[in-house]
């Protein structure tokens, strides 16, 4: 057998890749690993993407213009499922791959083949998924976050499919934090305590926890679904002493931590860059770590802020309104910190540093909306309005996806051992950001005059901010094509990057040559 | 692994790729067996694709594991390797109690808000306008709209099997530590014999617990699709004894291993995982007794 013969010619020792599309699929790699994340990733940006851009076409201008408000509604949820499961948490788990065992002095993942089990879930999980597409009645219609009773009673046929691939994504990332959290834990270079441990492996030992805590709860969730839809359960049927809102309280248990798994390696990547072009030491490391422990505490007490409306006791409402507004605190401690790190420091705006003060700036306008959206008396108007809509693409879109960016640029001389073209990327980098303010920004108003969300037309009045909008959203998506031109451009003919490219980097990944060899410390290096 | 290197890198597998290949062809074969019962399908691809994706679980399952089975006993993991494997594990029951603690919450939320709301009490009591005939009672036999859930005669009786199958799986953690001690001590007969008993014991409750089932569902017509308290007792009783099965397997696996000769007194993390997964399917089963069946 072929494994036989790969057993004899690696022996025990660590060589370079195996040869052929064997090494992808059999890899016990962390960088090949972690390359088949972000690739994957990229792809399915482009997927849902490609998915927003339909639902902007329709939004382009009021009235019914292009498609079907059934296939809008299934456009609005695969968007959110795929840029969630498929474009975010995958890119971030490829960036742990790759980066958490060169941070921390590592040769490899502390589970290899666990890890590639976790990443090859991934595709099948998707294939099912996008399958639902092409079936009868269609895909999933009811939002990303799959509401019951929209999600049982009225749901289209193919939902059994969407839960099951639900199911398999979430084996795929508590498989994935499990690594992560075991890597964290066990294969730090000797000297390495857990507070000298860089900013990004923090970031991520905690996301891991919050992984394997609420992703459990999510598979939970969607089991009850598939027991009422088919064995006639009635934990979403009131006429069985069940109760629908109860569906929105597990949901949202997982839902919530959730949005910090998605944002937490960004604050991971922005408290590595920062300090490298301010040439300063990360302010405030210490409160750093206890931020985001905070928050990643504060992140199970806070879900049914998602709920104002439903119909919660008095008290609940109170709660859940202080609890959120408490999550200001960590996260203005963390944004202060960022700013401290740049005063007076010997600033260059390299890409990644573009990204990351974007990223400062920008999610808190997110976060400022959130503080809005968390006050329950006003949250009754702002609810399923596109204010909503604006606030969580705010902290999503520059938060997540440009802490993707700046860690991208940010390591690709490592990775790959060649320069980006700094002239395109910074071009990637200004169309992007005036796209996604063109898109996100005018939501605010829209939202709060009232335009609903997840509906296909809209009033006259809305006509002009809404064409904007989609103006906007062409600009940001169509700006991602820059992104791939210079990714093809640097892997083709780069300059080739030194060993350390940035002036005021630091940590173990820079004391590696460029490119990182196949395994990246074969012998723990020491660290004082 | 050369003597320089202190870290232990496994050689490239096939069996991560099988394991994803199988569990998408099971899923997907399950989806379609519950899509084609719904519609009244009578197809049987549902079947067949799962039942095809179970044999690659299988193939995968021997393949993967006594795969890293043979690289255990050839010598090549370092103590550092198993004290990973030791977190992945504790990890993963950690998840497993996050999957519990779901239904438990389920639980909780229907117990004390959802049905008294539902009869008129508490702050949301307004949902007695739904149907104002009801009246609040755990359990819950008569339901909120008796036209679409069946009423249930009469719940299990926690005093006969569940307090049974309580004695049973405690002893058997008991047992299953005893065990723990001899093979620690190199006392491999009296190991034999303790995790003969435990398995004994795992398997008689797995019995009860099928012969409970049937008398509910025969009997006392409390069944999945009688209300929510027949749904939150079969999803918590059934993924517990779901786990069990499991448990079960895995210490077949482990007694099969001992009876071969493997593990040393020092060295058996195979056992001590599964030994580790059925205590904590005890601990949940004590919840359950407690939380579903007693009060």
């Amino acid at each position: 057998m072929s494994t036989q013969a790969a057993d004899i010619d690696h022996g025990d020792h660590d060589h370079g890749p195996a040869k052929g599309i064997t090494r992808w699929l059999y890899s016990t790699n962390h960088k090949d690993i972690g390359t088949m994340y972000l690739i994957f990733s990229l792809v399915m940006l482009f997927i849902g993407g490609s998915m927003a851009f339909v639902i902007r076409a329709e939004l382009f201008q009021p009235g019914l213009q292009l498609i079907e408000p059934e296939f809008f509604n299934q456009m609005i949820t695969m968007h959110g499922l795929i840029m969630v499961f498929g474009a975010v948490m995958p890119a971030f788990v490829g960036l742990a791959n790759w980066m958490i065992p060169m941070m921390i002095g590592a040769p490899d993942m502390a589970l290899p083949r666990l890890n590639n089990l976790s990443f090859w879930i991934l595709p099948f999980a998707f294939a099912l998924m996008m399958s639902t597409l092409f079936m009868d009645g269609g895909g999933p219609n009811f939002g990303w976050t799959f509401y019951a009773p929209l999600s049982t009673t009225y749901a289209p046929p193919s939902v059994t499919f969407f839960i099951f691939a639900i199911h398999l994504l979430g084996a795929s990332s508590i498989m994935g934090a499990i690594n992560v959290i075991v890597t964290i834990m066990n294969m730090r270079a000797p000297g390495m305590t857990y507070f000298k441990m860089p900013m990004f492996c923090w970031t991520w030992l905690i996301t891991a926890f919050l992984l394997i805590a609420v992703m459990p709860v999510l598979a939970g969730v969607v089991t009850m679904m598939l027991m009422d839809i088919h064995f006639a359960t009635a934990f979403f049927d009131a006429g069985g002493g069940g109760d629908p809102v109860l569906f929105q309280h597990v949901f949202w248990f997982f839902g919530h931590p959730e949005v910090y798994i998605m944002i937490l390696p960004s604050f991971g990547v922005v408290s590595q860059v920062i300090p490298t072009f301010s040439r300063k030491k990360l302010f405030g490391y210490h409160s750093m770590v206890y931020a985001i422990i905070a928050i990643a505490v504060l992140s199970f007490v806070v879900w049914a802020h998602h709920m104002f409306t439903v119909g919660m006791p008095f008290v609940g409402e109170l709660f859940f309104m202080y609890t959120t507004m408490l999550i200001a605190i960590p996260t203005g401690v963390k944004i202060f910190n960022w700013i401290s790190t740049m005063f007076r420091g010997s600033m260059t705006f390299e890409t990644p540093m573009l990204y990351s003060i974007g990223f400062v700036v920008l999610f808190t306008i997110g976060g400022l909306s959130g503080i809005m959206l968390a006050l329950a008396p006003v949250d009754m108007v702002y609810q399923d309005t596109y204010f909503v809509v604006a606030h969580f693409h705010y902290v999503l879109v520059p938060g997540a996806i440009f802490g993707i960016f700046a860690a991208v640029y940010y390591w690709l001389p490592k990775w790959t051992g060649k320069m980006y073209d700094e002239g395109l990327a910074k071009l990637h980098f200004w169309v992007s950001f005036i796209g996604l303010n063109l898109t996100f920004f005018p939501m605010h108003f829209v939202g709060l005059a009232g335009m609903p969300r997840r509906i296909p037309d809209y009033p006259l009045q809305f006509a002009d901010f809404n064409m904007i909008v989609s103006i906007g959203a062409f600009m940001f998506g169509t700006s991602q094509l820059i992104f791939v031109y210079v990714l093809i451009k640097t892997l083709r003919k780069g300059e080739p990057a030194e060993q350390l490219p940035w002036e005021g980097a630091e940590g173990l990944e820079w004391t590696l040559p460029t490119p990182a060899p196949y395994h990246s410390f074969p012998t723990p290096p020491t660290v004082e | 692994m050369s003597t320089e290197q202190q870290y232990y890198i496994p050689e490239p597998s096939k069996w991560p790729l099988v394991a994803a290949a199988s569990m998408f062809v099971t899923l997907t074969g399950l989806g379609l067996l519950l899509f084609n019962m719904t519609a009244g399908n009578d197809s049987m691809s549902g079947q067949l694709m799962f039942g095809l994706g179970l044999v690659g679980m299988a193939y995968m399952f021997f393949g993967w594991f006594g795969k890293v089975i043979e690289e255990s006993m050839g010598g090549l993991y370092s103590n550092q390797l198993s004290v990973s494997f030791r977190k992945g594990m504790s990890w993963f029951i950690f998840s497993e109690v996050m999957f519990f603690a779901a239904f438990f919450g389920v639980l909780f939320y229907v117990r004390l808000f959802s049905v008294p709301w539902l009869s008129g009490e508490g702050a949301k009591g307004i949902a007695h306008m739904l149907w104002p005939d009801f009246s609040a009672t755990w359990p819950l036999l008569t339901n909120p709209s008796p036209e679409q859930f069946g009423s249930p005669k009469a719940v299990i009786d926690p005093w006969h099997i569940p307090l049974i199958n309580t004695f049973l799986l405690v002893t058997s953690s008991v047992t299953l530590t005893l065990a723990h001690h001899a093979l620690k001590a190199g006392k491999r007969s009296l190991t034999k014999i303790y995790m003969a008993i435990t398995m004994l014991l795992g398997f008689t409750f797995l019995a009860l617990q099928i012969y409970e089932y049937i008398e509910a569902y025969q009997h006392l017509n409390l069944t999945l699709s009688t209300g929510i308290y027949g749904s939150t007792f079969f999803m918590l009783t059934g993924f517990h004894g779901a786990h069990v099965t499991i448990g079960c397997i895995m210490l077949t696996t482990v007694f099969i291993r001992i009876l071969k000769g493997h593990f040393t007194a020092d060295d058996h993390f195979a056992f001590e995982a599964s030994a580790w997964y059925w205590h904590f399917v005890d601990v949940v089963w004590l919840m359950l007794f407690m939380l579903v069946y007693v009060f």
